[in-house]
């Protein structure tokens, strides 16, 4: 059955190719190659939704991608239920299921309308009028009642089960627009043979020539001669034509982001097909053809379902074969209403009247509509629409005042004129210029290679807008390298223009009037709430905006800002470029995340760093914690345990036998050339030229303020070749560290340096059983405690495979670190592991590494310091060379604050309870009865229970903290004040004779 | 997305391979240690911040890894050049009034 507004033998789909569909629960029936709107529209419906503030009907106002009001919610299933999709551009599929948005019950019944009613309580800057007081109107009052009844669609519940794909490319010339400017742009750049890359939002291309009748090229009609001229450029090896693909920023240098719907308009996407996909294009030139957009009328109810721009009945009809009424009126400033009146007219359709703000017009468009029996009004205006759910009549009363008559309609085209979409020359940066002849802001100066044609330029007529393209396709390919091609310009037999028109209110919605004549749409933005901004202090263009939101919805003001900023300039009594123009920006209609997020979600977000272990922990139960990118092991829980019994048994099998632990996060750095040493004394603290080649060293590195920045164990494997470990998370910076003050300050020195952290696997073997367990492995490597002490670093095989076999200790024990190349670390690992069974000795995670070096009062740059800390403050002042007379830092140390008395020191921490353990980050007082707030001499930076001490144990950092020992602190807490006492950082073995042990 | 042209590259490379190194031709004094408490404010603390022309340095971190120097525009983020770390500030920039 065919749907009632739809008109036999117009439009150009096939009326053989049927779907259904279904609005707020009706089913209807459409066409294949319908918009959502164009199929509601053949079945008469134009009510699809409420304001976001008044809450009142709406229905189309425009056929394409500036529509303000026709915002729907497509359902496809619970997880895909896309909001604030303009039905004007989302294509028909059978079974394509939309709804309503901002309506409560009922669209034709929608409670919040009251609002419309209240609507001098809404006026424009409510917002910061009533959102101030009382306080307590937040809570009840504007959050949740306020905000809930303005507003658009609802999100999905579910995470987004789409995928979104990605591309980059390049070209020579991209062509922005894909109308009768755009393809002759990019006809005549692609015969250069350079690479050609042309992209239209639509999902056909050809523009306004979808509903220009009258255009003509090359013999055939104007939309015939576009599919056709495609269809070659499509066929050309060096021309890429994306349809359905809006560029929606212009960013420097010529890279421009475009998002093309793959599959939205698709009955069953399947899996296979992205949803979006998302081009970052780099090109040389840039041909912008973006067109113009018309605007509308501004009078009294001009929002009314029905009351629509002119371009966009003719867009109904010409294209989609739908009538937007039977009974039809008009209402214009410009020439263009009039091809729309007749085109009509020509299709059984009723033109009510024509009623023209301009005196006398005289044109062929005009001749014609006479000719064809159409009522002309000249120098009239229409100053209201009747009806409330559907438009019903127009009121038409001379300009200048006089009597007022009604005339039935059932819908009202309007046209205001044309603004030229200047968006993306905006974007990059071009400066607009205004035309005070033609009204109109056009490109002025330009910022970037690229160039404007056609109607976003303000050329006006088809024959110079296809001249115009075809000579800067041509000079743009050039420019880029393209060699001459032959030319083969399309021939414009004929052609339509229109220029002109109107900007700001039509009579009757001019100062002093009260009406509700919208400028703005979707953020309910009238005429007077322009000029009221004006009122209460407004003067710049960018004020008036925020004040009034007017257009900041998401069309961004695509029909509105003109007729804003006309107003404005009115009210303020300037001429329009002296009141400026709003900055164009990025993006030029909605982009969804999924299309700029694109395949990092998930798993993908961000990279994951194993160690050659993490297959054996993880089969071992391991728990793992993220530290940076890595994933490592915190503990090994056995059957029943939770952390605190698994890090419990941890910490005391490794001082009584032994155990293994993964240290290959650590970063690692060889410093290798003549000047090795040399380097080395200038970015640590330390001593290094008199390391003995085989020695170890603790070495602090500062930033030249004075602070620590990282610390490690250095090893000197020969003369010119140091093993510099760092701390996980700071081997990027530190290497980043290192290059630049080799780079650029010390450039003389003799040094490379290159990160080999993935390099070598780390296997820790810690306790009084260290030795024994590595010992039967290893070859060619003395282990003995006189022919291999505490930090001392020897080079040898291990399993038979290369080892470079460190002794030293972060847990205060006997211990080595045995570091192999990584594609060996597992099997190394387990060869260990299988001797360390012998023994008794367990595997441990990251939590007992942690609690073991607290025992000992070992540091942890991050942890236990935070950028404004010391060497003397972290009790290390003895790594510092008192010798060294330069060092990155060595200035900054001596400075007045960092020498000062009463710095915050870094102290132990017993306390009274032993049973309680302290939070990390809790602050500490001198005395818990001050009144509130307190003053805070420190905070905590690393607690944890010890089963080794058999009690809890901390660390802080607390001011004047050495000469505090012995004395007592208070550790406020929600539930209560927690005793403390000041001790030494070292808990277990004061002595250090574990170390041998 | 800045194109950048790294000098030892010699080719222009996406913004996404550079890191910025903060403002370029502030030279560690030699004897930092003797610095004093004003000299080591300015070198340490005080940068120019301007709107215009900048002197600045950059690292192509995900390319060659070489810090090199750059003239930028911060009003329009254009880069007016590039050069090697260590050659000294440009006398006179391309493009600027003869």
């Amino acid at each position: 059955m065919t749907a009632a507004f739809r008109i036999s033998g117009a439009g150009r789909l096939s009326q053989a190719r049927t779907a259904s569909f279904s609005f707020d629960d009706k089913s209807y029936t459409g066409i294949e190659g319908d918009t959502l709107a164009s199929a509601l529209l053949a079945n008469g419906v134009h009510l699809v939704g409420r304001s976001f503030k008044y809450h009142r009907p709406r229905g189309f106002l425009s056929a394409g991608a500036e529509e303000p009001n026709a915002l729907v919610q497509i359902v496809r299933d619970d997880a895909r239920k896309t909001p604030n999709v303009r039905a004007t551009v989302q294509e028909l599929y059978d079974g394509l299921t939309a709804n309503s948005q901002n309506c409560w019950p009922s669209l034709a019944f929608d409670i919040g309308a009251v609002n419309d009613l209240a609507s001098p309580m809404f006026s424009a800057g409510f917002y910061y009028k009533t959102f101030m007081w009382p306080k307590s109107a937040w809570k009840n009052l504007y959050e949740p009642k306020i905000r809930a009844a303005a507003g658009l669609g609802v999100s999905p519940e579910k995470p987004d089960p789409d995928h979104y794909a990605a591309r980059y490319a390049h070209c020579e010339v991209l062509v922005l627009g894909g109308g009768a400017a755009g393809i002759a742009a990019a006809l005549a750049a692609a015969e250069t043979g350079v690479r050609v890359i042309l992209a239209d939002e639509q999902a056909e291309f050809g523009g306004s020539l979808r509903f220009e009748s009258g255009a003509r090229i090359d013999g055939q009609g104007g939309f015939a001669w576009a599919q056709g001229a495609v269809a070659k450029l499509k066929a050309m090896d060096n021309v890429r034509v994306l349809s359905r693909t809006t560029a929606f920023g212009y960013y420097a240098q010529n890279f421009v982001g475009l998002v093309e719907r793959v599959s939205d308009h698709l009955k069953s996407p399947g899996r296979e097909l992205a949803r979006e996909r998302l081009w970052q294009v780099r090109a040389n030139r840039v041909v912008i053809a973006t067109g113009a957009i018309e605007r509308h009328m501004v009078f009294a109810n001009n929002d009314r379902p029905g009351v629509m721009l002119a371009s966009a009945a003719r867009t109904y009809l010409n294209h989609y074969g739908v009538a937007v009424g039977r009974n039809v009126g008009v209402y214009t400033a410009n020439d263009s209403a009039y091809a729309a009146a007749i085109d009509l007219k020509k299709a059984g359709v009723n033109i009510a009247a024509v009623v023209d703000l301009r005196d006398n017009p005289a044109g062929p468009v005009i001749d014609e509509a006479r000719a064809l029996g159409i009522e002309i009004n000249f120098g009239r205006a229409v100053i209201s629409a009747g009806g409330k759910l559907r438009v019903s009549s127009m009121t038409v009363q001379p300009k200048n005042g006089g009597g007022e008559r009604t005339v039935p309609v059932d819908a009202i085209l309007m046209s205001a004129g044309w603004t030229p979409s200047v968006h993306l020359f905006s974007q990059s940066r071009g400066k607009v210029a205004f035309n005070d002849e033609t009204k109109r802001f056009v490109p002025g100066t330009y910022a970037q290679d690229c160039v404007s044609v056609g109607g976003c330029n303000g050329t006006d007529g088809l024959d110079a807008t296809v001249d115009e393209a075809y000579a800067a396709g041509a000079k743009a390919a050039k420019e880029a390298g393209g060699k001459a091609g032959k030319s083969a310009k399309p021939k414009v037999d004929a052609g339509e223009s229109c220029s002109r028109g109107m900007l700001g209110a039509a009579p009757g919605a001019g100062p002093g009037t009260t009406v509700k004549a919208f400028v703005d749409f979707q953020n309910d933005v009238t005429a007077k709430d322009i000029r009221q901004a004006v009122h209460e202090g407004m003067r710049s263009i960018e004020h008036v905006k925020r004040f009034t939101t007017n257009g900041m919805a998401t069309d961004q003001g695509k029909t509105s800002n003109m007729h804003g900023l006309a107003i404005a300039a009115e009210e303020l009594g300037k001429p329009i470029p002296q009141v400026g123009l709003t900055t164009f920006r990025a993006p030029y209609t909605p982009v969804t995340f999924g299309s700029i997020v694109g395949h990092a979600r998930g798993a993908l977000f961000d990279p994951t760093r194993r160690t050659a272990t993490h297959g054996w922990a993880a089969s071992q139960g391991a728990v793992f914690e993220d530290v940076g990118h890595w994933k490592r092991a915190w503990y090994f829980p056995k059957a029943g345990e939770d952390m605190h019994a698994a890090v419990n048994r941890e910490c005391v099998a490794v001082r009584k036998v032994g155990g293994l632990f993964d240290a290959s996060t650590l970063g690692k750095i060889e410093v290798v050339g003549p000047d090795a040493a040399k380097f080395m004394e200038l970015l640590y603290t330390n001593p290094w030229e008199k390391l003995e080649t085989g020695r170890c060293r603790y070495g602090i590195m500062l930033r030249e303020d004075g602070f620590i920045y990282d610390d490690g164990v250095v090893g000197r494997l020969a003369p010119d070749r140091f093993h510099v470990t760092t701390t996980t998370g700071g081997a990027p910076r530190v290497m980043n560290h290192m290059e630049d003050y080799l780079q650029t300050e010390f450039p003389h020195l003799n040094v490379w340096l290159t990160s080999i952290t993935e390099q070598w696997a780390v296997i820790a073997v810690q306790g009084p059983k260290s030795r024994d367990i590595i010992a039967p492995l290893v070859e060619g490597i003395d282990m003995s405690d006189e022919a291999m002490p505490h930090m001392s670093v020897r080079e040898g095989k291990i399993c038979g495979v290369p080892t470079r076999l460190f002794r030293m200790s972060f847990t205060g024990e006997r211990g080595f670190e045995v570091n192999v190349p990584a594609d060996y670390g597992e099997a190394v690992w387990e060869a260990l592991w299988a001797e360390g069974q012998k023994h008794g000795a367990v595997a441990y995670g990251t939590e007992t590494m942690h609690v073991l070096r607290a025992e000992k009062g070992y540091i942890i740059v991050g942890q236990d310091t935070d950028g404004t800390v010391t060497p003397n403050d972290a009790g290390l002042d003895w790594a510092v060379g008192k010798k060294k007379t330069d060092f990155v830092g060595i200035r900054g140390l001596t400075r007045s604050d960092l020498v000062a008395k009463g710095r915050k020191q870094l102290v132990g921490l017993k306390t009274k309870d032993p049973k309680v353990v302290l939070e990390e980050g809790a602050q500490i007082v001198a005395d818990p009865k001050q009144p509130i707030p307190m003053k805070m001499i420190g905070h905590v930076t690393s607690s944890y229970w010890s089963e080794n001490c058999g009690r809890s144990i901390a660390l802080a950092l607390v001011a004047g903290g050495r000469d505090r020992m012995g004395q007592t602190l208070y550790v406020p807490m929600p539930n209560g004040t927690i005793e403390v006492e000041v001790t030494g950082m070292v808990f277990v073995d004061e002595k250090g004779e574990r170390l041998n042990g | 997305m800045l194109l950048i042209r790294c000098p030892y590259c010699e080719e222009e490379r996406p913004e996404l391979e550079f890191r910025n190194a903060g403002e370029a031709h502030i030279a560690r004094p030699t004897n930092i240690a003797a610095e004093s408490d004003d000299d080591f404010e300015k070198f340490f603390f005080i940068r120019a911040n301007p709107k215009g022309v900048i002197y600045e340095r950059w690292r192509h971190i995900h390319g060659c890894a070489r810090f090199f120097n750059a003239v930028r525009d911060t009003v329009t983020d254009k880069f007016i050049m590039t050069y090697k770390a260590g050659e000294p500030k440009p006398a006179k920039l391309p493009g600027a009034a003869k």
